[in-house]
């Protein structure tokens, strides 16, 4: 038995820790087309004093550590690029508060969306939060990290755009919190302390986010899913654009995929519009339908599919599944709506020449302020030529993005290395710093957001 | 190519022009309504292409089974007046399109069902003593649309599609060798025996009715009856107008049963359509309209007191079941009725 892995034992106890090369073996794994790498020990924390005795250890020790939420970003991210210590967080799911009238919650991050998503609905049905498409075992911590966007991205922006407050352990293993939480006032505003949030979007490469402030929203009685569709692209921004001027639909995305043939080449418009009652519904559908998108239907250039098709949430993506051997992995950017068309046109082209059948996604954030857009490739675990296709065509789709001056959402370190090559010096210079004030022994998940 | 059999003598001779005069989204007395049929006949352009909704019924109001109906949507393809706007043809048509494989064609002798597009809702067949002892055709539904009838495209002014592509669907069916096939949805029974003939387009097996079998199974089971008791309405499908020679087994199968078939404004020839295509046609006001006329039938659903509103199409289920059981109204399907009736329980 290593000194580390009893370390870790007398930390979390022996269920909790474990360097077994069967226990490894899942957390070598990831969900997409990375090559597996091995961790030497992973330990799940159940309390903060926990998680900071053992990142303490790992500093000491200068022992690479990655935090592990669900595990879902399919690039990768959560895989430890230098074995180390793999700290799975799941353990850490409490509910510590919820604030009705305040509309925030409290949560310890490890908590999973699902959690979060069914305990409202069970405790407070009048609120949500914004739950992102992925599976339900995605953290709260995890997708914070990322810069993730759920299904209220289009009336509140980037889920990191949602927080109240933060608790992190730093590298160093001391705790740091941020907001009014800070000054012991509650957890019911980030703003308006001086602005030291050196956390969301780091991939847990500065410090291990514990607890958060999430923002809750009203929650509506009715929730329904009404489709549109064009087949020319072009129309697709402005098509947008018209439904989030109206600043009613609580989530806005098109779609498009070569399978089913019903999608393929066109364009389906997913408006979410809630209502309380009837009346707040159908008043939604008219003002979408008979006076923004009007136009379209007229010209016949676009038309309704469904409308009451009634929606319950999560409403996680089956997208790209459609490969025998059921893997599938996706370049997600941040671009400009007017981006569509093109993002379209070409990830389309890219998959052609992979042969997979090409799925586009783009998700309205903000009012049309940007949209996270998607193409995803899927492959056959059990065939590696299939694998090698995707993982070709990932790299391709990165390196679009960086030729249609697009932003790339949670990068694996291909696409990470493309951005930091692009990256404004003053900007890369502040970053390196940050890392090694925050970090200097650089055990953080290394290889992530890496100033060379 | 098939050609349609329309003959414009007829029309000449018809004295009621029943098929427009009688339509119910569409105001148009019997002189207006025997110039623009026979305009249509003629090849020329008529409002009639506009306005019609394509709910199917002129086919039943035409005395003389002159496919009145077939022939607006042929003229609205010739002429490009399509119903529903660019993107939702296309969408209609590459629906149809089969992706996961070629169909196994398992041999059988016989009677044999077939699901068609609908093999989803196999469950609720399968198991039932009314179906016992029938192969079925369509139990795949990666492979279901080998078996689709495409009718549908009646509702998206396309005859083209439907004649390219029914040939090989009749093919595919008729390979599996049954000599008669029992049509779980009555829009494959009105293409196999109104709109196949009607074009000229052979079939080599005899279709029945799912009505008219769950009809003849009940009787064989009669003693296993037992009276349900329930104040009934029916939704009448679009397509059940291509088969109202059919349409008394709906009354038969209640009376079998012992369920009250309650009397109401859009009862039999005047039933009312789902609304499912209405919606999203291009004429401005299709959504409203759509609305309203959903809103009307349930209302009349309600006044005449239904328990249950019995269901022949999934497609009418899928648009209108949920907000009939909204307004207090149980939605189901005929054949799950059916079970209920010989104490099958339905899910
Ligand atoms: C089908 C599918 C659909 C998806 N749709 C969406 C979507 O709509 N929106 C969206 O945002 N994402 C989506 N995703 C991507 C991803 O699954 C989510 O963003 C998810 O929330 C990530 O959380 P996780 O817990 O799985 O993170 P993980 O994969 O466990 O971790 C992500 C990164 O954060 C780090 N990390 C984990 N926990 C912490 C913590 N507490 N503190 C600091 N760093 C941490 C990890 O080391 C890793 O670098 C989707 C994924 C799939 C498979
Ligand atoms: S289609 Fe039928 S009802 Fe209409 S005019 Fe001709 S014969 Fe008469
Ligand atoms: S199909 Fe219906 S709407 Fe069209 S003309 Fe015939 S009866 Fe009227």
């Amino acid at each position: 038995m290593s000194s580390i892995h009893q370390e870790l034992v007398n930390i979390v106890g022996e269920d909790y820790a474990s360097n077994r090369r069967e226990e490894l073996f899942t957390y070598s794994k990831d969900l997409g087309t990375s090559q597996p790498l091995w961790p030497e020990y992973v330990v799940a924390p159940k309390t903060t004093d926990e998680l900071q005795a053992v990142v303490r250890l790992a500093n000491e020790t200068k022992t690479p550590i990655v935090p592990l939420g669900g595990g879902m970003t399919l690039a990768g991210l959560a895989l430890p690029q230098q074995g180390g210590v793999i700290i799975d967080l799941k353990r850490m799911d409490k509910i510590l508060e919820v604030n009705e009238q305040g509309r925030y919650m409290v949560v310890e991050a490890g908590i999973s969306h699902g959690k979060i998503t069914s305990y409202l609905k069970k405790n407070h049905p009048n609120l949500m939060h914004s739950e992102p498409g992925a599976p339900p075992a995605a953290t709260v911590g995890g997708n914070l990290a990322i810069h993730g966007q759920g299904d209220l991205a289009h009336p509140y922006g980037f889920n990191t755009d949602m927080v109240n407050g933060l608790e992190v352990v730093l590298p160093t293993g001391d705790i740091a919190r941020f907001g009014s939480c800070a000054v012991g006032s509650g957890w019911y505003t980030m703003h308006p302390l001086p602005d030291i949030g050196l956390f969301l979007g780091w991939n847990g490469a500065t410090g291990i986010i514990t607890k958060v402030s999430l923002k809750l929203y009203p929650c509506k009685k009715f929730r329904e899913n009404n489709m549109f569709v064009v087949e020319n692209e072009e129309f697709v921004p402005d098509v947008l654009f018209e439904i989030s001027h109206l600043g009613m639909a609580e989530d806005l995305i098109a779609t498009s995929s070569e399978i089913p043939p019903m999608m393929n080449r066109l364009h389906y418009i997913s408006i979410i519009n809630t209502g309380d009652s009837e009346e707040e519904l159908e008043f939604k559908r008219h003002m979408t339908f008979d006076v923004q998108l009007a136009k379209y239907i007229r010209n016949g250039v676009g038309g309704i599919v469904s409308l009451y098709d009634e929606r319950s949430r999560p409403q996680v993506s089956k997208s790209a599944d459609w490969k025998k051997g059921g893997g599938f992995e996706y370049v997600g950017a941040i671009v400009p709506v007017s981006f569509y068309p093109e993002c379209y046109r070409r990830g389309s082209e890219i998959s052609g020449r992979h042969f997979i059948p090409y799925t586009v996604l783009g998700r309205v954030i903000g009012s049309c302020h940007s949209m996270m857009f998607s193409w995803s490739y899927a492959f056959n675990r059990a065939d590696d030529a299939t694998v090698k296709h995707a993982r070709d065509a990932l790299h391709e789709t990165d390196e679009l993005v960086m030729e249609l001056n697009g932003t790339i959402w949670k990068p694996a370190i291909f696409g990470q290395k493309l951005m930091l090559e692009r990256m404004d010096p003053g900007a890369l210079r502040l970053m390196k710093e940050v890392k090694k004030i925050l970090d200097p022994n650089g055990i953080m998940n290394p290889g992530n957001w890496e100033v060379d | 190519m098939y050609e349609l059999k329309f003959d414009p003598d007829l029309c000449m001779a018809c004295d009621t022009q029943d098929c427009l005069v009688k339509c119910q989204h569409m105001d148009i007395d019997q002189e207006a309504a025997r110039t623009e049929i026979l305009k249509l006949a003629g090849g020329e352009d008529s409002f009639v292409l506009r306005d019609c909704v394509t709910c199917y019924a002129c086919e039943e109001y035409c005395p003389n089974g002159n496919h009145p109906f077939y022939l607006i949507v042929k003229m609205q393809e010739e002429l490009g007046m399509f119903p529903l706007p660019d993107p939702l043809v296309k969408s209609g048509v590459q629906v149809g399109i089969p992706f996961r494989g070629e169909p196994v064609i398992d041999e059988m002798e016989g009677t044999a069902l077939n699901m068609g597009v609908f093999s989803p809702l196999l469950g609720r067949v399968a198991g039932s003593k009314l179906f016992e002892g029938l192969p079925i055709i369509s139990h795949d539904s990666r492979k279901m649309f080998h078996y689709f009838c495409q009718l549908m495209y009646l509702h998206y002014g396309k005859t083209s599609v439907i004649n390219e592509r029914l040939d090989g669907i009749i093919q595919t069916l008729a390979a599996h060798g049954a000599k008669e096939i029992v049509h779980f949805h009555d829009e494959c029974y009105g293409t196999y025996t109104s709109y196949a003939p009607a074009f000229g387009i052979e079939v080599p097996f005899k279709s029945i009715h799912l009505f008219e079998f769950l009809y003849n199974r009940l009787l064989e089971l009669k003693d296993e009856i037992r009276p349900l008791g329930y104040k009934v309405v029916y939704q009448r499908p679009c397509s059940s107008r291509l088969s109202s020679d059919k349409h008394p087994f709906v009354a038969k199968i209640f009376d079998l049963i012992s369920v009250e078939y309650m009397d109401r404004e859009y009862k039999d020839e005047n039933a009312m359509c789902c609304g499912a295509t209405i919606l999203g046609q291009k004429k401005e006001g299709s959504r409203v309209y759509c609305a309203e006329i959903q809103k009307k039938n349930i209302d009349d659903m309600k006044k005449a007191g239904g328990q249950i509103c019995v269901f022949n199409c999934p497609a009418c289920m899928q648009t209108l079941g949920m907000p009939v059981s909204k307004a207090g109204i149980m939605p189901l399907f005929m054949s799950d009725l059916c079970r209920l009736a010989i104490g099958e329980k339905v899910g």
